[in-house]
């Protein structure tokens, strides 16, 4: 059940020594790089300082904009040939983050999303659908090389083209598939409309969710749909990508794969790591990196370390489905609220459909919230009164939770925007 | 004897009766009558039309969610009166409409009152038959076009 079963059940406090020499290591890469040797320099740090974990805290964090500010080689830790791939991140706002790797930087990411796959019970009999889209996108390729690992057979099929995905499953006798989860709800109602059943007609058992955050109850509707396991699974580029955490078998937190990270919670405010088990954001440290090491790196990420061990026998922390992200938190009538809540309550009430978007408005001096629902299609019976009751549980539902009062308004199924496969949650019209 | 309605999700935007109406005209489909009601952001569209199953399918290849009820189409004489006599007798038998629109066969003659009896179905049948009230079936529905013109 284990792919390396020495270090994933390896003991706490080795574990620890590791880190911390690997930490050493990562650190003293670092400081050749043009950002991490100004900034020691700068701060007075010496890679020597580091000589407990604890230390890591002497090293400032690195965020997105320093990123930006030093594009695209200035985090290179390496020459330039040494560097075998980039990737790069959808930069929905401002340019895009690059990383690049070395090849011991792409082969210890294949490993570790091996070992998480091997994890929830892939294995090389199986065969493999990535409807990942493949590219500059770390989803894609980050699982196609994790799969070719394991052995699995692999159907690069990509993304979109639903029926055609479909037809692959069938022909070829798909056991597992990586899928962003609103689109795997959306299949849903193409399975339908082709009159195929993923439980009786696919041989369907593996699903690993990931590129988006989605609530625990998308996660059951495709369970249930589909008539398979799904795991949740966390990466960012800035990390390598998919296979930084992952689902065990117990399908309770992702353990953080602590070999190749130093993870970290802090409050977003003031920064300060936060007591065991508390929320707040997550840092991280690479320590195997070699092209492009990153140190103390805000992820922007919401969530909390799960305490205690897991019944797997890993000893790799865990930690909880991601809340939210610091920037997607939207501020109304001074109320905080996180799009995966609102998520969280749709998903609870039937005859909602698969997407949904809320749009902010500035009516005046006053912030309205306008929450589009797909409606789902089996739900419609032509009943303009049962639609409005539908409406108006939503209102109700959504302002027990939010406490602000939401326009809702009912969509036909299919209609709202995705971007490269994922949904579109938010749109802010109020900025002047 | 049973006819069937078609109803269209619709949110409330320019272009979707129009939609509705072109998807209709390119797959040849006549329209018996149509209704709308909206409802703040959103509505339905119920249409009678000739061929329902037709009609379902390219509506729904075109992208609209779309859900066939079964109605109860009743001939009912086209003068004073004549449809005061349905819904009296509807009434009499505890019969609940919960949507309902009519037309005109043949002016002054003629006119068809759909009813939506919603599980009342059988129940409403019965009580029309037993009053000697006729009713029409899709195919009767679609048959209705000739004599339409023949009034012309
Ligand atoms: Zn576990």
């Amino acid at each position: 059940m284990y792919w390396e079963k020495d270090i994933e059940t390896i003991p706490r406090e080795k574990l620890e020594a590791l880190q911390l020499a690997r930490l050493k290591e990562s650190v003293a890469k670092a400081s050749s790089s043009v950002f991490y040797g100004d900034l020691f320099r700068k701060i007075g740090l010496d890679p020597n300082d580091i000589t407990t974990l604890e230390d890591v805290r002497k090293i400032p964090f690195t965020t997105k904009d320093d990123l930006r500010d030093h594009w695209p080689y200035g985090f290179l830790a390496v020459p330039k040939d040494d560097l075998v791939r980039m990737h790069s991140s959808s930069g929905t706002t401002g340019r895009a983050t690059v990383i690049f790797h070395t090849l011991n930087d792409i082969n210890e990411w294949t490993n570790i999303v091996a070992r998480s796959m091997y994890m929830t019970g892939m294995r090389r009999s199986d065969v493999f659908q990535n409807i990942m889209t493949y590219g500059l996108f770390t989803g894609g390729l980050g699982f196609h090389y994790g799969a070719e690992k394991v052995g699995a057979l692999i159907i690069p099929a990509g993304s979109g083209n639903s029926k055609r995905q479909i037809q692959l499953m069938q022909d070829f006798g798909t056991t597992a598939i990586h899928i962003i989860p609103s689109y795997a709800l959306h299949l849903s109602s193409v399975f339908e409309e082709m009159g195929v059943d993923p439980k009786s007609d696919t041989q369907l058992a593996i699903a690993f969710l990931g590129a988006e955050p989605h609530s625990e109850k998308t996660r059951e509707k495709i369970e249930q749909f589909y008539g398979l396991k799904a795991y949740n699974s966390y990466g960012l580029s800035e990390m390598d990508g998919p296979g930084v955490a992952f689902e065990c078998p117990y399908q309770n937190g992702m353990h953080v794969w602590e070999d190749n990270f130093i993870l970290e919670v802090v409050d977003p405010d003031t920064l300060e790591p936060v007591a065991d088990g508390d929320g707040g954001e997550l840092v991280m440290t690479t320590l195997l990196r070699e092209g492009m090491p990153i140190l103390r790196y805000r992820t922007k990420d919401l969530t909390r370390i799960i305490p205690g061990p897991c019944e797997c026998g890993r000893t790799h922390r865990r930690i909880e489905r991601i809340k939210g992200r610091t920037d997607d938190m939207l501020i109304l009538k001074g109320v905080n609220i996180f799009p995966i809540q609102i998520e969280k309550k749709l998903m609870d009430i039937p005859g909602v459909g698969t997407n949904f978007l809320i749009v902010l408005e500035r009516e005046g001096f006053n912030d309205l919230m306008i929450v589009k629902v797909e409606v789902q299609k089996e739900f419609f019976s032509g009943d303009l009164k049962q639609l409005e009751g539908l409406r108006r549980r939503i209102v109700e539902d959504l302002k027990s939770d939010i406490l602000i009062t939401p326009k809702v308004e009912l969509v036909e199924p299919g209609t709202l925007p995705k971007s490269e496969g994922k949904a579109v949650r938010v749109i802010d019209n109020r900025e002047e | 004897m049973i006819a069937y309605q078609l109803s269209i999700f619709a949110e409330d935007k320019p272009g979707r009766l129009a939609k509705v109406t072109g998807i209709l005209k390119k797959g040849k489909i006549n329209l018996r009558a149509i209704t709308i009601s909206t409802s703040d952001t959103f509505g339905v569209i119920n249409v009678l039309v000739d061929d329902p199953e037709g009609a379902r399918s390219i509506l729904e290849e075109a992208g609209l969610t779309v859900s066939m009820k079964e109605v109860i189409a009743v001939v009912i004489e086209d003068r004073p009166g004549g449809l005061d006599r349905l819904v009296q007798l509807l009434l009499e038998n505890g019969i609940n409409v919960g949507n309902a629109y009519g037309f005109v066969l043949e002016s002054r003659k003629k006119a068809v009152f759909v009813v939506d009896v919603g599980d009342q179905l059988e129940k409403t049948q019965r009580v029309l038959k037993e009053a000697s009230l006729e009713t029409l079936d899709a195919k009767a529905l679609s048959a209705i076009e000739p004599f339409h013109y023949m009034n012309y």
